[in-house]
């Protein structure tokens, strides 16, 4: 019943996991270069999404205590 | 209980945000803004203060919180699922509410945000229900459950960035709760607020249950999070019913312990266990499971989703003793968030502290799903959902497969005959014929035959009413959990008041 994507634990130390090191360590490889465009577009989406003046946006957010 | 009652009610934050361009600084004040919210709730229920057609209660609290409580569920998905659909009929409220604002010559969005602080450091809550025998002895499950919740955070937090003040730095932590729980048990909610409530208004037949209620949890916008959070809980009360036993790991300081706990993302704080050795969340945490696992291979499996609930509990802990958080960061609120809020750090050069990272963890939790953070996460697939859009909107309207379903099947007939009524989690009443009014104590059938007769009092349903469909239900109202299920089968119906 496991639908999951079954990820292998590792502590942290065990460097013998060539295929997961991923960001930072492996610049320059087409599936990172990926990862990096998809992270700059999702940047992007959030900042279309966000009040643009966060700290405004956070101090003006106070509610009455519930329960 | 192989079978058992759940249920969760959510205390919505809220905010109006008027364009920067006018008025600058504050939107309306809170109970100006909620009462333009509930304007569409009062409008059909003449309340605001109402159970609705999916047999659900939606209701301003103190402080002029939204709140939404499901109704009664015996399933997990359909516990989430209405869950969910409380976060739609926010959204739904909060647009009509923008454009009333706009026709009143105001501007700007409005928020609801299904999260439990403020950054005035107001908490309000995530309560859940679940139904257990009476005959359960109280002090044991509490001895058994306290650490069980206190620990449940590292498995079922929804995060938070904790802003910086004179004592610790800026960082993130599991829970949102944690730091506003006071005390461990006592009947006090705003008072004095403790994780496990005593108030014991069980909604069902007093002699044979009661109603637990926990009041510790976080507001989850992860449905995987959901199932693990009540799917392992209802596994620890199910063990606690057997009388299996599941050692003792009784906290010396509770409030302590679930404060130290939330706020070290390593998973190494110890907090002593009374009058023994200290231990980790992580170890507390295993045994419990570990004793669950063994439970489970001897007992079963007692509903569909145990195996996923027992892997993915199994895997949280791993990913929170090792540190390797991308083991759960699709499927768990904090780690979810957690990458996210590291990667826009780093990306943008933002420290910890960073008014923007702040209003990233409140942005999660926006209940709009083009503008929500968790919901956009969902589409670039970094957060995982097991609810289909299908499943929300069945669970808008139709009652979960309990008691919940005389009361919507009550509310929604006695409202197509045009008839008053009054009704609670267990009392159903015409106004007009109040000697009439029936008890449902039994939280479990679907039928109840004193309020069928009841209902055909008021005339031949099976000639008299028109089963409405969505297409026509959802042209009439503000949301579609706000729309009449029947209209009079020969009549042509009034149209709605506009939406002004």
């Amino acid at each position: 019943m496991s639908a999951q994507p079954q990820k292998q634990p590792n502590r942290p130390g065990g460097e013998e996991t060539p295929e997961s090191a991923d960001s930072g360590q492996v610049k320059g490889n087409p599936q990172s270069a990926e990862r990096a465009q998809e992270l700059d577009s999702l940047l992007d989406e959030i900042d279309t999404v966000l009040e643009a003046n966060a700290e405004e946006f956070v101090k003006g957010f106070v509610q009455k205590g519930g329960q | 209980m192989d079978r058992r009652i759940y249920g969760v009610e959510t205390e919505f934050g809220l905010i109006h945000r008027p364009a920067s361009d006018q008025l600058p600084g504050r939107g309306l004040p809170p109970d100006e803004l909620a009462r333009y919210l509930f304007r569409p709730v009062v409008e059909f229920g003449r309340s605001s203060n109402i159970f609705i057609p999916n047999g659900s209660r939606l209701y301003l609290d103190v402080g002029s919180h939204p709140e939404y409580a499901t109704a009664e569920c015996d399933d997990l998905i359909d516990l989430i699922a209405s869950d969910r659909a409380g976060e739609m009929i926010m959204h739904h409220l909060a647009l009509a509410a923008e454009q009333r604002i706009a026709a009143d010559g105001f501007t700007g969005q409005v928020y609801v945000l299904k999260n439990n602080v403020d950054s005035a450091g107001n908490s309000y809550g995530s309560h859940e229900n679940y139904l257990i025998p009476r005959t359960t002895h109280f002090r044991r499950l509490s001895g058994i459950l306290l650490p069980f919740l206190i620990t449940r955070q590292i498995i079922a937090g929804a995060g938070r960035v904790v802003p910086g003040d004179e004592e610790t730095p800026p960082h993130f932590a599991f829970s949102q709760r944690a730091d506003h729980m006071w005390e461990g048990i006592s009947s006090a909610t705003t008072r004095s607020r403790p994780i496990i409530n005593t108030r014991d208004e069980p909604h069902a037949d007093a002699a044979t249950h009661r109603r637990l209620h926990v009041i510790v949890g976080d507001s989850n916008m992860s449905s995987t999070t959901s199932l693990l959070r009540y799917g392992s809980t209802d596994l620890v009360l199910r063990m606690i019913e057997a009388g299996v036993p599941v050692g003792d790991f009784e906290l010396e300081n509770p409030i302590g312990a679930i404060r130290q706990i939330s706020h070290d993302l390593t998973g190494q704080a110890r907090v002593r266990i009374r009058g023994g050795e200290e231990m980790t969340a992580v170890q507390i945490q295993r045994g419990l499971l570990e004793r669950i696992q063994r439970f489970v291979a001897e007992q079963g499996d007692h509903h569909e989703h145990v195996g996923q609930v027992l892997e993915l509990w199994e895997r949280a802990l791993t990913a929170v003793e090792t540190g390797e958080h991308h083991l759960i960061d699709t499927e768990i609120d904090w780690a979810i968030k957690k990458r996210l809020v590291d990667e826009v750090a780093a990306q943008r050069g933002l420290a910890m502290g960073h008014p923007r990272l702040e209003q990233l963890d409140m942005a999660y939790h926006d209940v709009h799903p083009e503008r929500g953070l968790f919901h956009l996460l969902v589409r670039r697939r970094r957060a995982q959902e097991i609810l289909t859009e299908a499943k929300v909107e069945e669970a808008l309207i139709t009652p979960p497969s309990t008691r919940a379903a005389v009361r919507g099947e009550f509310l929604s007939t006695a409202r197509a005959f045009g008839a008053e009524t009054t009704v609670d989690w267990v009392h159903h009443k015409l106004i007009d014929r109040p000697l009439e009014a029936v008890m449902v104590k039994d939280p479990f059938p679907v039928r109840d035959e004193r309020v069928e007769s009841l209902l055909d009092k008021l005339g031949d349903r099976s000639t008299q009413l028109r089963e409405l469909s969505i297409q026509e239900r959802s042209q009439r109202a503000v949301s579609l959990a706000l729309s009449d299920k029947y209209a009079l089968a020969a009549q042509a119906e009034p149209a709605e008041p506009p939406v002004i």
